[in-house]
């Protein structure tokens, strides 16, 4: 569905997207993760056909878009990161502009309306002003405007900032109904718990480059050890431990003694936890408490740039 | 493309219309002013009274000639002329409580009794006068010599001051230095004078009526305004609407251009640049809603105009409507050459305000350009608020035809389609996307 080659496009000395690929097949997931100022909405906005690349190509459908004015923008909807929305309007009247910018005629623009409102939650809401709406309800309508032509590819960028929890799970529900329906999705975002709830893929993106593309289990793949076993034990100066002989288990990645604690990194926790807390016992080292910690997108992307998603 | 563009004019048209106060701004604050314009710039067929300007008179003569000239003054009809002595007057002068104060001095009767027939030293009034109101005292400096010198004549040719001086100068004739020539010609004329007198004399005696005495301004001014036609009288509104009208549209222009801005960091610009819109479609729809907004604030204006000052279009209708055709496309290709240009939505609008006051000034919006020094006037046949102001002027209180609109229509239309494509060329259409 979405196809996009060696991408490049800088301002005066800046590159802001330097040589970006990526794939995206029908009813696919796609996670465009990276830091602000990584190069994600330029990235977007080259895709939506509101930029010229440098250099590099966008295939929608298998086409490259011709012009402002190719009928092959009707495949995309476009969810800015800023609320796309005139707050003087109603709901209702917003959705009939834009259904109206797509050439949607007054039947088929009041199905796809009240569709769009409906899969949205905002159904009862249609008549009144946007400026009376909440955060979360904005967002939600922002998404909806960009559903009312029926696109293949749906561009999210950061469709989340800024809204409480529940508007979040919300609209959350939203992306995961239009998945089943069989829409392709580039999500972007930085914050990872989103990408690994709802994107098949992610690609993660640092100063203009992809640094990574893969599915999340790939991309835990890339780390050393990706999960961490803390015990917490009762005697760590008890004669005769030798920590160090954790290093013969198969999943043992890296053993580390901090005061009282001792620190395991494994590959996979439930299958080597268990091991190590019975040789523990075994072994006459009786420990007060236990606690895993499970790598994330976070730690992924520490590790491929050494800073921090929301630096 | 046409149901987007509708779409697009139509959100405009009902944004304008839904914000109640916005659209007062846009139709009462023009009316407002243009009323007080139209007010102290005639009003509507003289009905406002002139102001008189006022005058303070300083008699330290207290001669019959001073005391005439005063009398003579506070009778004038564009004076308000008070006593007042030589400190006083220069104090309300410099204060601005007086604009113009004048100082007979003493013995002035006598003097420029004695200056009427020889070439004695001349008298001087002296003037005070508030400098920031030149135009007032050369006005005031004309009617004072018309009085004086009337004043004087009377005194001179029939009064005792000038009788005396009348006999006084034949019994001292002979003694005169002056050559012998002229001393007959002036014997000559003081005996007529004296004869004129005893004629004046008989004939007050006898009950008859005695013409004016003196000499008299040997001219009576008729004056008649100008205008569209007989017995149709000059609107000082029909200018001030049409100016005020000039300087607010040209605010919906800047409003116009600041809304692309707007636009422009907010989400709706990339929403509408994402959808298959040419950029005909995105700049010409909201070019089209605000010519249709200025338009409508035109006529308004002039509606307003019409029903409560009488405000009337004496000339062509069609070059009137062609005016303000024509100027609310050159406000809306403002509005765009605005967006085109600027920077930040803040920024800009204070810019293009400075911009649109220089203009709606040279171009004569808040005063007619007549007042403007000639070089000026030269200057700003440039200025498109001129071509539009001359134009309504015209065709309006001037009542004249379509021909005299023409011009100003074609390049007020010319203008527009300039700005216009400038604006296109220009427009950053990546900015913000």
């Amino acid at each position: 569905m979405l196809e996009v080659t060696a991408l490049r496009k800088s301002y005066s000395n800046v590159v802001a997207v330097d040589g970006i690929s990526l794939r995206a097949g029908k009813g696919e997931t796609i996670g465009l993760l990276g830091p602000n100022g990584a190069g994600k909405t330029t990235t977007v906005s080259i895709i939506a056909g509101l930029l010229r690349p440098d250099s590099g190509e966008v295939l929608i459908a298998g086409r490259p878009l011709r012009g402002d004015t190719d009928p092959a923008k009707r495949n995309i909807g476009l969810v800015p990161q800023d609320i796309g929305l005139y707050d003087e309007m109603s709901a209702r009247e917003n959705l009939r502009l834009f259904a109206a910018l797509y050439g949607l005629n007054s039947t088929s623009r009041n199905r796809a309306i009240d569709g769009a409102l409906d899969l949205v939650g905002l159904a009862g809401r249609g008549k009144d002003k946007v400026m009376g709406f909440s955060g979360g309800m904005k967002r939600r309508l922002n998404l909806a405007a960009a559903l009312l032509h029926d696109p293949q590819l749906l561009l999210l960028d950061e469709p989340t900032v800024g809204v409480d929890p529940q508007s979040r799970n919300a609209i959350f529900d939203n992306l995961e109904t239009l998945r089943k329906r069989g829409k392709t999705l580039l999500y972007t975002t930085h914050y990872m718990e989103e990408a690994e709830r709802l994107c098949d893929r992610m690609v993660i993106i640092d100063h203009g480059k992809v640094i990574a593309d893969d599915t999340l289990q790939g991309l835990h793949r890339l780390l050393p050890a990706v999960n961490l076993l803390t015990v917490e034990l009762e005697d760590s100066k008890k004669e005769g431990f030798r920590p160090e002989e954790l290093r013969l288990f198969p999943g043992v990645q890296s053993v580390e003694m901090r005061g009282g604690t001792l620190k395991v990194g494994v590959r996979d926790l439930a299958a080597d936890s268990p091991g190590i807390l019975h040789w523990l016992v075994e072994h006459g080292h009786p420990f007060r408490h236990v606690a895993s910690e499970r790598a994330n997108l976070e730690t992924v992307f520490l590790t491929l740039t050494g800073r921090s998603l929301r630096d | 493309m046409l149901t987007p563009f509708l779409a697009l004019v139509r959100k405009d048209l009902k944004s304008f219309f839904a914000d109640r106060r916005a659209l007062l701004m846009s139709v009462a604050a023009p009316i407002a002013i243009a009323s007080f314009f139209g007010y102290i710039f005639g009003g509507s067929g003289g009905q406002t009274e002139t102001s008189r300007i006022p005058v303070l008179a300083a008699d330290q003569d207290g001669s019959a000639i001073s005391r005439e000239i005063v009398s003579r003054l506070a009778a004038d009809k564009f004076l308000e002329v008070k006593p007042s002595d030589l400190g006083q007057a220069r104090e309300a002068v410099r204060k601005g409580k007086a604009t113009v104060a004048f100082v007979i001095p003493k013995d002035f009767g006598a003097q420029a009794g004695r200056a009427f027939f020889s070439a004695g030293n001349k008298p001087e009034i002296k003037v005070l006068y508030d400098p920031s109101h030149g135009a007032e005292m050369s006005m005031v400096e004309g009617i004072l010599a018309g009085h004086v010198m009337e004043a004087v004549s009377k005194e001179m040719f029939s009064g005792p001051s000038g009788r005396q001086n009348v006999r006084e100068t034949l019994a001292q004739l002979d003694q005169s230095s002056m050559p012998q020539e002229e001393k007959e010609s002036l014997r000559d004329l003081l005996r007529a004078v004296e004869g004129w007198n005893a004629g004046q004399d008989a004939r007050k005696e006898s009950g008859q009526e005695v013409p004016r005495e003196g000499l008299t301004l040997p001219y009576q001014v008729s004056s008649e305004a100008v205008t569209s036609g007989s017995g149709i009288q000059y609107n000082g509104y029909a200018h001030s609407f049409g100016g005020m009208g000039i300087q607010f549209i040209l605010f919906v222009g800047i409003d116009v251009g600041v809304g692309l801005l707007l636009q422009r960091q907010r989400g709706v610009w990339k929403r509408l640049r994402a959808a298959p819109l040419s950029r005909t479609v995105l700049l010409g729809s909201r070019a089209t809603s605000a010519a249709v907004t200025s338009m409508f604030v035109l006529l308004v204006l002039f509606g307003f105009a019409r029903l409560v000052f009488g405000v009337r279009i004496q000339g062509s209708m069609a070059g009137f409507l062609g005016i303000c055709a024509a100027f609310s496309l050159m406000t809306a290709a403002f509005g765009l050459l605005v967006a085109a240009l600027g920077r930040t939505p803040e920024a800009t609008r204070g810019l293009s305000i400075l911009a649109t006051l220089f203009m709606v000034m040279l171009g004569g919006a808040w005063v007619p350009t007549f007042i403007f020094p000639q070089w000026l006037q030269k200057l700003t046949v440039v200025i498109p608020t001129r071509w539009a102001m001359d134009g309504l002027d015209a065709v309006t209180w001037r009542g004249l035809g379509f021909s005299s609109a023409a011009i100003p229509i074609a390049l007020l239309v010319g203008c527009a389609l300039l700005c216009g494509a400038l604006a296109v060329t220009r427009f950053r259409w990546e900015a913000g996307g």
